[in-house]
């Protein structure tokens, strides 16, 4: 009998093209997804060495990052953020690369497009210059983010010199407590682990709570696989998954859909697959999260008191510079602040079912005075649905209203930047310093904390709606 | 062809011994819109460098005439968060060659290697000493011998051993880059597409 493989194994070694001396492997890449950031001097590297993109029709690119969400049909001001998209449409238009370009019915963030058009699809290999890449391992491929080096190198060869890296499976068993969600149990994942306990390993997520999970959620829980410094994150493809991808404008038809899922269905780890590192949850122990601090493993109960730094695995000098960041104090309870800004949006809880659930919540009440609000749908395609299902309605009539799809306040690349000192309760996955603007604090949390949040005013528990 | 060459090195040392030092802190994204790599290195550590008004803060350690030198003495994690390659770019247009930490965050890491800026990772304790040395005599002094593999401090016997990729390493000792090599590759890559097309049907 042949050895045991896991999930990860199974799809790195069907891409192996080459062994190289010193434990490199050159992995071969599926599918490339660009944007409008990291990609120009990727570009300008192909033009210096003269060389011409290798597979234009394996790399799909996309204006996100650095996009404004308000008057997307009219010219962009700032002017630099213009020459970035300009310089991604020449390239792309020279390379005859695919470009869903800001207002095109396809544009979106990189991460949620991908899934959306059926790009990404199970046992395949896929990259992007953005850290979150790991989100399409939810269909169980192999999904990384890499730097502009290695942009160029895969739109050069479409390979990458890459160490395997090693593997950790993360099981969670049992039924997620009402109000709670999966972006609940990811950062909760990362709080345990803390924001570099899987640096160096490959996650697969398994277990009946993962299992339950919709594909939208399972790319919440993939999404934040770096936030604890792992190479990306991945889950097994099943019934959900291909129920997802059938149907979709990327996804194979006919006799090749028959095909393709045949060969999906094995991808899954083999019993008595050996994994170098494991780690056990159970869900009923996962209550709503929020984090405190200025990384994503600074993460609590939502209801709890912010521990002393002798409880977490940080030291204690960063603990205090992050505490000072944020101007909370050790033991201080969180629930009951106020706060000035609430972001739903990002790759990580931008999509359909992130705004149906902010949606049931806020129905009925009314945006708080004081309180900003940024709700910036993922994608062209997730704004569509908002209108179709009415979601629009139900948000204006409590006081909200929709920006248009990017990036946005993830990374406040663009205009929208919280502004120093401000609090904002943001669905995304990133509460370093500075990370939505200079000096602005962040507290990671689910959509439904988001709303509860919006509609009081103050940090609270999404519970008490319920 | 693409990068610099790099054997020994014998410098002074920059201390920052903060842990989690992601790469929106050592390159705030609203300096990510250039289509050039261009002027990254007055973008490093940005908003822990200046204040708003562009004043630099004294209290920041590269405002600290004292401490100058090649190697930056990093903390836990160091480079963790965003994929963005203009973190690496930022600390070697400075004049950075050598990041010394207990622990890289996995992107950050290949980043670097690929643009020849050499992380070398050192046992926590270590990392430790090496940073109260520089806190509380900043001339001293570090030899880095890429060949050997060896973290030295100068002057007394203390020498330690870094693990790196054979394959990196002979990249950055002799320059070259990854695209280099890949290119002489293409036969073996058409041979995989072949091979493997079935897959991506
Ligand atoms: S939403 Fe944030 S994390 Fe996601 S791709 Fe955009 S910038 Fe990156």
């Amino acid at each position: 009998m042949t050895q045991p493989k896991t999930l990860f194994e199974k799809v790195w070694d069907a891409h192996v093209v080459k062994e190289v001396a010193g434990g490199a492997q050159v992995l071969y890449i599926d599918a490339h997804l660009i944007h409008e950031v990291t990609s120009p001097v990727a570009f300008n590297g192909l033009r210096r060495r003269g060389i011409p993109v290798f597979r234009p029709e394996q790399t799909v690119a996309t204006a996100d990052h650095n996009i404004p969400t308000l008057h997307q049909d009219k010219p962009i001001r700032d002017a630099l953020s213009a020459q970035q998209l300009a310089a991604l449409r020449k390239n792309c238009e020279a390379a005859g690369i695919e470009l869903y370009d800001i207002g095109h019915v396809h544009n979106g963030i990189v991460h949620v497009i991908g899934p959306e058009l059926g790009i990404t699809q199970p046992g395949m290999t896929l990259v992007c210059g953005d850290s979150h890449t790991a989100t399409h391992g939810a269909f169980g491929s192999i999904a990384f983010g890499i730097g502009t080096s290695e942009v160029e190198m895969v739109l050069a060869t479409q390979c990458l010199f890459q160490t395997q890296p090693k593997t950790m499976r993360i099981s969670v068993e049992g039924d997620l407590h009402p109000g709670v969600t999966a972006k609940d149990l990811i950062l909760y994942i990362i709080s345990r682990l803390s924001a570099s306990g899987a640096t160096g390993y490959f996650v697969e997520y398994a277990g009946t709570t993962l299992e339950n999970l919709s594909m939208e959620e399972r790319m919440t829980v993939c999404n934040m696989s770096i936030e604890m410094g792992a190479r990306g994150g991945m889950m097994a493809p099943d019934q959900t998954t291909f129920d997802y991808l059938q149907g979709r404008a990327f996804s194979p038809k006919g006799p090749d859909w028959d095909r393709a899922v045949a060969y999906w269905k094995v991808l899954s780890s083999d019993p008595g697959a050996q994994f170098d590192e494991e780690y056990r949850f159970k869900a009923e122990d996962i209550t709503p999260v929020i984090t405190f601090g200025t990384n994503p493993g600074m993460g609590m109960p939502i209801d709890a008191e912010i521990p002393s730094p002798k409880s977490v695995k940080d030291a204690a000098a960063s603990f205090q510079k992050a505490l000072r960041y944020m101007g909370f104090c050790e033991g201080e309870k969180l629930l009951g602040k106020p706060i000035d800004y609430v972001f739903l949006g990002s790759c990580t809880n931008g999509r359909i079912a992130d705004f149906r659930r902010f949606a049931t919540l806020v129905k009925g009440h009314r945006k708080a005075e004081g309180v900003s609000a940024w709700l910036v749908p993922g994608s062209k395609a997730v704004e569509r649905q908002i209108c179709e299902e009415g979601i629009d309605s139900v948000l204006k009539a409590a006081g909200f209203a929709l920006r248009q799809p990017g990036c946005s306040a993830c990374l406040g690349m663009n205009e929208d930047k919280i502004p120093a000192g401000k609090y904002a309760v943001s669905t995304s996955n990133r509460n370093f310093e500075g990370r939505q603007g200079p000096g602005a604090r962040t507290l990671l949390a689910s959509p439904l904390v988001a709303a509860a949040a919006a509609i009081t005013g103050k940090i609270t528990d999404p519970r008490d709606f319920i | 062809m693409a990068i610099d060459e790099f054997a020994t090195l014998t410098t002074t040392a920059v201390p920052l011994p903060i842990d989690h030092v992601d790469t929106d802190q050592i390159v705030p994204a609203r300096f990510l819109k250039a289509t050039e790599r261009k002027g990254f290195a007055d973008h490093l550590f940005r908003d822990w460098r200046y204040a708003e008004s562009g004043r630099p803060k004294a209290d920041f350690v590269l405002n600290n005439p004292n401490y100058r030198g090649k190697i930056l003495l990093a903390g836990r994690n160091f480079g963790c968060g965003s994929s963005r390659e203009h973190a690496a770019w930022a600390l070697y247009d400075y004049g950075f060659r050598v990041v010394v930490s207990s622990f890289f965050a996995d992107i950050f890491q290949n980043n670097a290697l690929n643009i020849g800026l050499l992380p070398i990772t050192l046992a926590e304790s270590l990392v430790c000493e090496i940073t109260n040395r520089t806190l509380e005599n900043p001339k001293t002094a570090y030899h880095v011998d890429l060949p050997a593999q060896t973290f030295a401090v100068v002057g007394i016997p203390l020498v330690a051993h870094f693990e790196i990729n054979a394959y990196k390493k002979a990249c950055l000792r002799n320059g070259f880059d990854d695209i280099d090599y890949l290119l002489d590759m293409q036969a073996d890559i058409l041979q995989y597409e072949k091979k493997t097309r079935w897959m991506r049907t």
